[in-house]
């Protein structure tokens, strides 16, 4: 695990910390919506990821460009997506961002960078290193971050997205959020070495591991990773240990997910852990509080626009497939 | 006009591109100088003008080299991706059907990706089972994407062109037998738009419907077929997909005959779509079955007379038209 390189500062804790619970409330609020049926569709939990997609979306520039898979809520709230378009698109509207084509597991935003929302577990890793290349070509000094989980290191475009981004010096940050499964499977019953960031040796590329749980270790690597991508020097492999609280997807079963497993997630929830910190750095439960409620108050706004707005005409679905050429 | 062949008019097509816009770069195994610009030598001369960040040598990753060709094209720019053959498109399907295909509908127009895959193949090369398919109706059956190949070198300078400016994924196929084939140069900034048939030779006995390698048989067998008296119109559709449907039903409604033929395998190929939409908008001209000639349904063979025992016959093309005709 990395040290901890300096005392973060307050701002930008203050940020980490909106960022976070942002991506904590949307969550929490998804769930309740499903749980509530009032909508039925395909949701990829984040509840105990939060911090890394927020300390990560935090070390970019607004400009900076994201490729995330479909458990991408995260980065996208955390990276600023508009949320009413965001809802719009996870409820099938008019109003989401790919007016209702693309879906949960497709959310795109190229004003907030968010260029590609995979389905295809590792899809996304060497599409990252194109984005990176186009700014090498130009110069347009932007990083590149792409996130994935320990599931999808195993998949070939891995390997070669690894090799082609360093080989290159593309500025990219290959962001493993190691939750521990990959879909249904543990981590040891898919992988034999002890972690992922160790590969990057092989392809003579930086890495580091961090724990994605506390923010003065996850941020200050993020920050770091961002830094040495944008400088030329090329790309960093970053594994950010975290757990994934729930099911591969909202409502599966997760009674794979032994006692001890539980017991150990529920002790390293970056939330509380998060909070203690705010509190140490002098930061008021009545600001913090503030905090949350005004994104819950947010939030509920746009769930309610969202619910409330039109679906996609039937005729888009011959939309949007070729440009129509005159 | 001087001439030119397929491979320069490849050339030409990408450089003139290059030069004109900044976003356009290739990239590919083997493609940059050092490793002498490509293995049949359609980027050769480029590295030397463009640089190497333009003209990117690849390590052998396809789905590398097609993800990086998606990202980029997110981002603006225009790749053309070379991938060396067509059967190596296997490596990468995801990237090409999931993502570069599917990227603008499902963003909701957001994301287009204007990319070109430049890949060649061809069944008489003595390549085997796993370097020769023409693997076209894969692609031409999703949604998204253009699939172009040209039979002569102006068409390939037309079709590049037009496949660079294109702001969709296009497949262009290349046949290695077809890189010698000589035109009249079109010269500078010639396009031939996506999507239009060509009719290659008129004719008003029946509709010989082709693409690619395949034309050179078509006209020579038409050409044949003259001295019967039989009148065949040759219809080259330079894009298989989406192709060029009005001028393929005007010939038929003309004729009223009609062949497909071609080089990839008969069953479940591009010729059965073209034969199906056919016969239910020109039936009432038909005046005979839409009949399909295509490779055999196996591997393609190593040994030369198995080899050319396996590709559509010239002899074959004849007696199909003539049993169509009525001339058998």
């Amino acid at each position: 695990m990395a040290e901890i390189a300096k005392e973060i500062e307050r701002s930008k804790l203050l940020d980490i910390y909106t960022r976070t619970m942002k991506v904590n409330r949307t969550d929490e609020k998804f769930r309740a919506l499903l749980m509530q049926g009032k909508v039925a569709v395909m949701y990829y939990c984040v509840r105990g990821q939060e911090l890394v997609s927020a300390a990560a979306m935090a070390a970019l520039d607004d400009d900076d460009y994201v490729v995330c898979t479909y458990r991408g809520q995260g980065e996208q709230t955390a990276k600023g997506i508009p949320i009413e378009k965001w809802w719009g698109e996870c409820l099938g509207k008019a109003t989401g961002t790919c007016k209702g084509k693309g879906g949960t597991m497709h959310i795109t935003d190229p004003d907030t960078g968010i260029m590609v929302t995979t389905g295809v577990v590792g899809s996304g890793i060497p599409i990252a290193n194109g984005l990176a290349m186009a700014s090498q070509n130009s110069g347009d000094g932007k990083v590149t971050l792409v996130s994935f989980g320990d599931g999808a290191a195993n998949i070939g475009g891995f390997h070669e997205a690894m090799n082609m981004a360093q080989l290159y010096k593309l500025p990219v940050v290959f962001l493993c959020q190691n939750n521990r499964y990959g879909e249904h499977t543990a981590y040891a019953d898919h992988t034999d070495s002890p972690d992922i960031s160790s590969r990057a040796a092989g392809y003579g590329m930086k890495s580091v591991k961090v724990d994605g749980n506390d923010v003065n270790a996850v941020y200050p690597a993020m920050e770091e990773a961002v830094a040495h991508a944008r400088s030329g020097k090329g790309p960093v492999l970053v594994e950010a240990m975290c757990y994934r609280m729930m099911g591969h997807f909202f409502g599966s079963d997760f009674s794979y997910m032994p006692e001890e497993h539980l017991a150990e997630m529920a002790a390293e929830d970056p939330l509380p852990k998060l909070r203690k910190v705010m509190l140490e750095r002098q930061f008021t439960e009545e600001e913090l509080d503030k905090i949350v409620a005004d994104i819950d108050a947010e939030i509920d706004e746009a769930v309610q626009h969202a619910l409330d707005a039109p679906l996609p005409d039937t005729d888009e679905i011959y939309k949007d497939v070729l440009e129509e050429v005159n | 006009m001087a001439e030119i062949t397929m491979t320069q008019a490849l050339n030409l097509a990408i450089d003139e591109a290059m030069a004109e816009d900044d976003g356009v770069f290739c990239l590919g195994e083997d493609v940059a100088a050092k490793q002498g610009g490509g293995v049949f030598k359609i980027t050769s001369g480029l590295t030397e003008k463009y640089g190497e960040n333009r003209i990117r040598a690849t390590p052998i990753s396809e789905t590398a080299i097609i993800g990086a060709a998606v990202g980029a094209a997110l981002a603006g720019q225009r790749p053309i991706a070379e991938i060396m053959l067509m059967n190596f498109v296997g490596v990468c399907m995801d990237q090409i059907v999931n993502h570069a295909a599917k990227l603008r509908f499902m963003s909701g127009g957001q994301t287009p990706c204007p990319i070109v895959i430049r890949t060649t193949t061809g069944v008489g090369v003595g390549f085997g089972g796993q370097h020769s398919d023409m693997l076209e109706a894969w692609f031409a059956h999703v949604a998204g994407m253009h699939v172009v190949t040209p039979s002569n070198a102006a068409d390939a300078r037309g079709l590049m062109r037009s496949a660079i400016d294109a702001n969709d994924p296009v497949i262009f196929i290349e046949n290695i037998l077809c890189y010698g084939l000589t035109s009249e140069d079109p010269g500078p900034g010639y396009r031939v738009p996506l999507g239009k048939a060509a009719i290659a030779k008129e004719g008003s006995d029946l509709s010989l419907i082709t693409y690619g390698r395949t034309v050179l048989d078509a006209l020579e067998v038409a050409g044949e077929l003259e001295k019967d008296g039989i009148s065949v119109e040759v219809v080259d559709l330079r894009t298989i997909a989406p192709y060029d449907e009005e001028t393929v039903l005007a010939s038929v409604n003309k004729t009223g005959r009609a062949l497909t033929l071609h080089e990839a395998v008969r069953p479940f190929g591009v010729g059965a779509e073209i034969a199906a939409n056919i016969q239910e908008k020109c039936w009432d001209k038909l005046k005979a079955p839409v009949r399909r000639i295509g490779g055999t349904f196996s591997a393609v063979p190593f040994a030369t007379h198995l080899e050319q025992a396996w590709i559509p016959q010239k002899s074959d093309i004849a007696a199909q038209i003539k049993a169509s005709v009525g001339k058998a």
